[in-house]
């Protein structure tokens, strides 16, 4: 497979300062194909909101949503890495299943009294998952063994064990509330409700679901606190660059990028708010999110991932330990595959043998429906991210349809094709 | 009288933004070899895909008319087809599958599908008998040197009926015995009626086949030299545009103390680790000072630097390095980076570049520390690293956010280059540092090296091109067969005397 489905790299959105007026344009282009991705999801979601009749948007639809699709995102962040470094995971799923079991039964099954407190639990389940990281990536960096294969093993293996665990087809659980709540939580509203408009009462003197119109504020304000540093840090930075001399993006299109950008923002967050508050996975998501776009796009570790993928030889040659960055990438895969296999089980409320199966194949699509590289070197965090929710509106907006799940792999196959033909055919005319 | 067999006339291509060729005049006479030279850059690699219809026919203006008849070229299989083939610089072969296989890849003697083999076998027999090799058809290609994998590349392209032979920069990767013998094959061919386009660097090997040779610079026909005016000053003149007195940068070495010692250097062979590959070698460089390694290809120097480069090459590595008197650690890359040593490689494309990456990247990535604190990247600083470093290093660019990958071969090494500057190392291995690039390029790499001599740097220079070494280092030692078997001040070296060294080590070695 020699597809390469490469957008340009990041390159940020700044020429040098002797372009002159073709800055303007290049900008633009650079930026067009930058959040291209992101103008299809908001296409695909207007889409999905028009042929569900307004259901997509509803608040508790977008709580759902939010809800259904986070480990795959969670998962995708690892993934996005692992691509980049050059290499691939197969065997996320299970381990993601398999975690599950572990903690159900640490906390359901085995008398291990404080041990099988959900935060304990918890944390053991990163660890193992670390430890399977690092057993898997050891043979990947250090014995050269193709990472197809290792992880293809390692698929196995571990839905193996996850199903052994669980004794056979049976499921485990119930699990206990507050370690449901990483997934079907919402953050408290230490502020307090805002009544806008108050729930109808009917005759039986008890208010309508869904009438009325209640903000969970510190949703509201949380969001605007988002939203406003944001705009700060995005107007620093540009600051900060004209200080040293370099062109900015055009000023109209930074003010639009930020304005449209912290509006939708804020729309979503008034949704939300109109619900019952931030899901508690979503502020998980929100903060993983934003570590590992630092990561890759300021941090020198991220940065030699990219170069590792780009040029493995010459990396090595650069200084660079090729095989420690290729364990860690291992490791950090397989800690976030066990907080997927956590999100999962605390979403279900139980541990069943097949919880995560097949969602390797769903979170490796959305690292390359976000543009990233077959073979290694080029992907972005934000991509993957972007390319997670496409494939998760896709999925909930098509059941909310009522199309038969059959035909919703179809699309979701033609949509990752087309994703990546598109890219290509847009890197070819560059 | 000679005829006309083929004829490009006007032809002018445009990239985006960039005029690539503009009426360009090119007539190649029937039976002759006809040069092209140029600097990197100047379009003749463009020049030769427009031929071969790599760029097909519309995406150009002018003519092509190959034996009276205009062609339109709608891809490489129309100008295949009518017998002009191109052998490129980056070999097409595939390593895994024999001879035959290669040479008969995709045009196989087969009825329906089933390929016959007797045949392909006693073609492919023939034809490398023509090209003057040995090898049973049945060899695999990763089995024989790149010497013989041009030959392989020519036997392929004889197999094509081939009226037209484009060798772009055949002799780029092989060694003197081997380019000799490439070069004595394409004045057989000569002999028997062929008609060759040579595209090369070396102009002693221009010099000594060509019947014609054009100029190209800046995608413009500079003039076409009859065999009766070609020299290689001559050409100078015409590929830059100026003439260039010296063709090495005036330098005065001013040179201290001893910094870099290597001491009894040993070496085995990864894969055959019977096979001592490195000999005790010794060996140091004084502050300041330019240190040639001549010697051939397959002479070790590139093994000897990479494993001195933190083991980056072969196992049971014995013997010891010091820098300024105190015992080196150079177990590991980023070791030997940390103790200021610096190997800038003689491959740039698989060893020293990220090319899906751009120059900013490139520049700062044996020295990332030196752009971040704590790990974290100061975006500002490492902006101002990379102009800093295509200003000095003079890396033509339109932006340091230019993907390396699209930059000339001397770009993309200044580029290399760059990378280690700002590593800031004491000692500085360039390996064949000026491969594949042109004339004028060359010069700029010379300048830097005798800048960095000038800072005090101790400097290490492996090259195959002796002339080259003659004029920029201070001493030369001579290398075969994994030993050292001279060492001489460049004042009174000269290619005889390196040579001589050479064949006296091998008549010691047989003794």
């Amino acid at each position: 497979m020699s597809t390469e489905s490469a957008p340009a790299p990041q390159s940020g959105t700044a020429e040098d300062v002797k372009q002159g007026p073709r800055i303007a344009v290049s900008a633009l282009t650079t930026n067009l194909r930058e959040y291209g991705l992101i103008i299809a999801l908001i296409v695909i979601m207007l889409f999905f909101q028009y042929t569900t009749s307004g259901t997509l948007f509803k608040p508790v639809n977008l709580s759902n949503l939010v809800q259904q699709n986070s480990f795959i995102i969670v998962m995708a962040l690892g993934m996005l890495l692992v691509i980049v470094a050059g290499y691939i995971d197969l065997s996320v799923g299970s381990v993601a299943g398999f975690i599950g079991a572990l903690a159900a039964m640490m906390m359901v099954i085995w008398p291990l009294g404080i041990f099988s407190n959900p935060l304990v639990v918890s944390i053991v389940c990163l660890i193992v998952g670390a430890l399977i990281g690092a057993a898997q990536g050891y043979w990947i960096a250090y014995h050269k063994i193709p990472s197809f294969i290792v992880t293809l093993a390692g698929m196995l293996i571990f839905r193996g064990i996850c199903q052994a665990l669980l004794g056979g087809g049976s499921s485990v659980g119930p699990l206990p509330d507050s370690f449901k709540a990483l997934s079907s939580g919402f953050i408290p509203d230490v502020i307090g409700p805002l009544t806008l408009i108050p729930p109808t009462v009917n005759a039986a003197g008890k208010t309508i679901v869904g009438s009325g119109l209640t903000l969970h504020m510190t949703t509201i304000v949380l969001g605007l606190i988002a939203v406003l540093a944001y705009a700060y840090f995005g107007f620093r930075t540009r600051r900060k660059r004209e200080r040293h001399g370099y062109e900015a993006e055009p000023f109209p299109l930074f003010v639009i990028k930020t304005l449209v950008g912290g509006a939708l923002a804020l729309f979503l967050v008034f949704q939300f708010a109109s619900y019952r508050g931030l899901p508690v996975v979503l502020l998980v998501m929100g903060v993983l999110i934003s570590l590992f776009v630092f990561v890759t796009k300021r941090m020198t570790i991220g940065r030699r991932i990219y170069a590792m993928g780009g040029n493995a030889k010459a990396a090595q040659l650069s200084g660079i330990n090729t095989e420690r960055l290729t364990l860690l990438v291992f490791i950090n895969m397989g800690v976030l595959s066990a907080l997927g296999g956590l999100i999962i089980a605390a979403r279900l409320g139980q541990a069943v043998p097949a919880a995560g199966l097949g969602s390797e194949l769903d979170v490796i699509a959305a690292v390359f429906i976000g543009g990233a590289s077959a073979m290694g070197g080029v992907g972005q965090v934000i991509g993957a991210v972007v390319g997670g929710f496409i494939m998760g509106v896709m999925n909930n907006g098509m059941s909310i349809m009522g199309v038969n799940v059959d035909w919703q792999q179809v699309v979701k196959g033609l949509v990752l094709l087309g994703a990546v033909i598109f890219d290509v055919y847009n890197k070819n005319k560059a | 009288m000679a005829s006309t067999i083929l004829e490009m006339r006007d032809i002018t291509k445009t990239f985006p933004g960039v005029k690539a060729l503009s009426n360009v005049n090119l007539s190649v006479e029937e039976g002759e070899i006809h040069a092209i030279v140029g600097e990197n850059g100047a379009g003749k690699s463009t020049l030769m895909k427009v031929l071969s219809g790599v760029y097909p026919s519309g995406t150009y203006d002018g003519q092509i008319i190959f034996r009276g008849q205009e062609c339109n070229f709608k891809g490489i299989h129309d100008s295949e087809h009518i017998g002009i083939v191109i052998i490129h610089q980056e070999l097409a072969l595939v390593p895994m599958l024999s001879i035959a296989e290669n040479i008969f890849l995709g045009n196989e003697h087969a009825s329906y599908g089933v390929i016959d083999w007797d045949a392909n076998e006693t073609r492919t027999a023939a034809l490398l008998k023509k090209v003057g090799l040995k090898e049973d058809p049945k060899t695999l290609i990763t089995n024989i040197g790149v010497g013989k994998q041009q030959l392989v590349e020519i036997a392929k392209a004889l197999s094509k009926e081939v009226k037209l032979l484009i060798l772009d920069e055949p002799t780029a990767s092989l060694s003197e015995k081997d380019s000799q013998a490439l070069l004595d094959l394409l004045l057989e061919f000569k002999r028997q009626g062929m008609t060759s386009i040579l595209i090369s660097h070396k102009l002693n090997e221009v010099n000594r086949v060509a019947d014609k040779v054009t100029v190209i610079r800046d995608g413009r026909t500079i003039e076409t030299l009859p065999r009766k005016d070609i020299s290689e000053d001559r050409i100078i003149t015409s590929m830059v545009g100026r003439s260039l007195d010296d063709r090495y940068p005036p330098r005065e070495p001013q040179i201290g103390d001893v910094i870099f010692e290597v001491r009894d250097w040993s070496v085995y062979h990864p894969i055959h680790p019977e096979r001592q590959v490195i000999k005790n070698v010794n060996l140091n460089v004084r502050k300041g000072e330019v240190v040639g390694i001549a010697g051939l290809m397959g002479a070790g120097r590139t093994e000897f630097a990479m494993s001195l480069f933190g083991r980056s090459y072969g196992r049971h590595i014995t013997g010891e390095v010091s820098l300024h008197g105190k015992p080196l650690d150079l177990s590991s890359v980023s070791k030997a980076v940390e103790n200021r040593i610096a190997y800038v490689t003689e491959d740039r494309k698989t060893y020293g570049l990220n090319l899906i990456d751009h120059i900013k990247h490139n520049v700062t990535l044996a020295n990332l520390g030196g752009v971040s604190s704590r790990g974290v990247i100061d975006d500002m600083r490492e902006m101002s690293v990379a102009n800093d470093y295509r200003k000095k290093t003079n890396i033509r660019a339109s932006s340091v956010y230019q993907l390396t990958g699209n930059l000339s071969g001397g770009n993309q090494q200044k580029v290399v280059l760059s990378k280690w500057l700002f590593a800031d190392p004491e000692v500085l291995i360039l390996d064949e540092p000026t491969r594949g690039i042109d004339v004028g390029a060359k010069y700029e790499i010379y300048t830097i090296i005798a800048r960095l001599a000038a800072e005090g740097k101790a400097i290490i220079v492996i090259s195959s091109e002796m002339p080259e070494l003659l004029g920029i280092s201070d001493r030369i030692y001579v290398m075969n067969e994994g030993r050292i078997v001279g060492e001489m001040a460049a004042s009174d070296a000269s290619q005889e005397k390196i040579m001589r060294a050479i064949v006296r080590g091998e008549g010691k070695k047989a003794s």
